[in-house]
């Protein structure tokens, strides 16, 4: 055994802990007649390597990594783009009822149409929020979402028999994600540059449209927090050269209530449930990424849908339909809390969490401009992106002013995107906190902004008392150490 | 570091050095100084041919994944394994182990598209 160390975390898998013979748990007795499997061929040859633990270890090993945990129940978490707000504790009880929980979904439509009518009702509130009708609760996330809806629009194109539609245009700010859906749909990706203020370049679009044109993926507000001024020039500019407009709802936080993407000319949408409709997030559970359509794609929707025949209520599959994008109903219980969070908020408190998330982020853009390079002047919507230049020429990169934020007990924002802002912070604070908190981390910003010239290193090497400190983020990319492997021994036994 | 002056230089931050018929190709300091630590290199086969300007590659660091744009066209003769293998070395030394492909060019002429030192300096002090 090593030298105990004070304060030292264990650190040995559950796999690393096993010891030989150590068993968590009696097995009763066998009290039914023995039965031989069907085909002996699916035996294993030997057993299992399973780690043998007893409970306890068990129990001390999990309980310890949930306590490492940075998560929205226990910090602040303003992650740009990821709309980090607060989980309601009823919604989780709602989805655990045992008619949500305990349903099948090979069950018969007849015994199971509370679920179907939570499914429609769900389908028919998103469709109104969106003001695009058509919607499949089925994709599993918001990339699933933004495939499916290009899927759509390649089906529709080609069931007009205008198959030329092969390109995806997409602005330089775009996430990630939205290049890679068009390329795994076919598509060729052109890039729409951005003009000086952020906004779609409207004379670089313009000149980019033509008969190949199948879809323009657009991110309302920008992923700069930004609301397009020209957006009804932009979908016109669009559906003038017979393309269709994609919104990229990750931004949806910033309009509930206030403008609907259908009105502003969007033909087809995703909405991150996990984000707007505060459902649990990032590894904390399965997403929702729902696809939402005008009524003129509406055929072409993935099936399963709900429909409603007076008081009945059924699965059925739209006329023309791109087909499956998962096994069954897309995450039911994801919808659940949706649905719960919808008719908790209500249509009234819709407005207000859009109009509260941006007064959170201009609050905060305000605070910190002058010091971090913002843009003092121009609202934003939910979200708002720093560029610390200032402090890069210090010598103190945004990645040390992230890693220091964890020290204050603060999840980093969103850093390095968009990719067209040097040294990008992006800040989103949601409407689920309060001014006390709004104030300390703008607090916090100053007195790590005043640390850079007293003593940079506390921000190069931090953070300093999370149970990892700074991480070698491109060792671990250049040789990735993706799992635990038995050692050499045990493995030729194998 | 200073910007090396027996080569020239694009607006996406590659870097043509001549050797003959031959010219070195790879990304400039300022290019490694914005893309953080380098964690993979994706560069064309011994052979491809490329046009000027055109993508030719994917470099990839903690931060993005980037395209890299060649300053001249011609046919590949030789990539360098080195960088493919310890993509580091682009950090390292980006004018000198850490150059990307060797280019065959026929015309020559390509290069007055190209800038030298000083206005690349210029460009990116901008």
């Amino acid at each position: 055994m090593n030298v105990p160390v004070p304060g030292e975390i264990d650190r040995r898998l559950l796999n690393e802990r096993s010891v030989p013979g150590r068993i968590g748990l009696q097995m009763p007795g066998l009290d039914v007649p023995e039965q031989p499997l069907p085909d002996a061929g699916l035996l294993r040859s030997q057993e299992a390597r399973l780690p043998e633990v007893s409970q306890p270890e068990v129990v001390r090993y999990f309980t310890a990594l949930s306590r490492m945990n940075f998560s929205v129940d226990t910090n602040f978490y303003p992650l740009g783009s990821c709309t980090m707000k607060y989980n309601p504790r009823v919604n989780e009880e709602l989805a655990f009822l045992p008619g949500m929980a305990g349903i099948h979904p090979h069950q018969p439509d007849e015994t199971v149409q509370g679920a179907l009518q939570l499914i429609w009702e769900l389908q028919s509130d998103l469709g109104e929020i969106t003001g695009l009708p058509g919607v499949c609760l089925g994709p599993l996330a918001g990339a699933q979402g933004e495939y499916s809806g290009l899927m759509i629009a390649r089906a529709y194109f080609a069931d007009r028999g205008d198959t030329g539609r092969t390109v995806a245009l997409i602005p330089d700010s775009a996430h990630g994600t939205n290049p890679a859906s068009a390329a795994m749909a076919g598509l060729e990706v052109v890039t729409v540059p951005s003009d000086a203020q952020g906004n779609v370049d409207v004379e670089a679009l313009r000149g980019l449209v033509d008969q190949r044109t199948c879809v323009f993926m657009l991110t309302l507000p920008s992923t700069l927090g930004l609301f397009e001024p020209n957006i009804l020039e932009i979908t016109g500019i669009v559906h003038q050269a017979g393309g269709l407009i994609y919104a990229d709802g990750a931004n949806l936080n910033a309009l509930l209530g206030i403008v609907k993407l259908g009105d502003l000319g969007f033909d087809i949408a995703h909405s991150n449930l996990h984000k707007t409709f505060s459902t649990p997030h990032g590894g904390g559970g399965p997403g929702a990424g729902p696809v939402l359509v005008s009524d003129e794609l509406a055929p072409f929707l993935p099936t399963p849908l709900v429909t409603r025949d007076g008081d009945t209520y059924r699965l059925t599959a739209p006329e023309r339909s791109i087909g499956r994008v998962n096994g069954f109903h897309g995450s039911f219980g994801v919808l659940v809390r949706a649905y719960a969070y919808i008719r908790a908020v209500g249509v009234e408190g819709m407005r207000q969490v859009a109009e509260n998330a941006i007064i959170n982020a201009n609050y905060i853009r305000v605070a910190l401009s002058d010091e971090f390079g913002g843009d003092a002047d121009r609202i934003c919507m939910h979200e708002c992106v720093f560029s610390p230049q200032a402090q890069k020429a210090k010598g103190v990169s945004a990645l040390d002013i992230s890693k220091r934020l964890i020290d204050y007990g603060i999840h980093p924002p969103t850093m390095y995107f968009p990719l067209i802002v040097p040294e990008a912070l992006m800040v989103e604070p949601t409407e689920t906190e309060t001014k006390d908190t709004l104030d300390r981390f703008i607090a916090v910003m100053r007195q790590i902004n005043r640390e850079i010239d007293e003593d940079p290193d506390l921000l190069h090497d931090a953070p300093h008392d999370a149970p990892n400190t700074r991480l070698d983020e491109a060792g671990a990319a250049r040789n990735p150490y993706l799992r635990w492997q038995p050692d050499e021994d045990s493995q030729a036994a194998d | 570091m200073t910007t090396p002056d027996d080569r020239k230089y694009s607006e996406e931050h590659e870097w043509a050095l001549v050797e003959g018929s031959v010219i070195t190709v790879g990304i400039t300091r300022y290019a490694t100084d914005s893309l953080g630590d380098i964690v993979f290199v994706e560069l064309p086969e011994n052979g491809t041919e490329v046009t000027q300007f055109d993508k030719f590659g994917e470099i990839e660091s903690v931060k993005a994944v980037s395209d890299l744009f060649t300053p001249v066209g011609g046919k590949i003769v030789e990539v360098n394994s080195g960088v493919i293998d310890m993509p580091e070395k682009v950090n390292e030394d980006p004018y000198t182990v850490g150059w990307l492909v060797k280019i065959e060019v026929s015309d020559q002429s390509q290069l007055d598209k190209l800038m030298d030192a000083t206005a690349y300096d210029n460009l990116t002090a901008e």
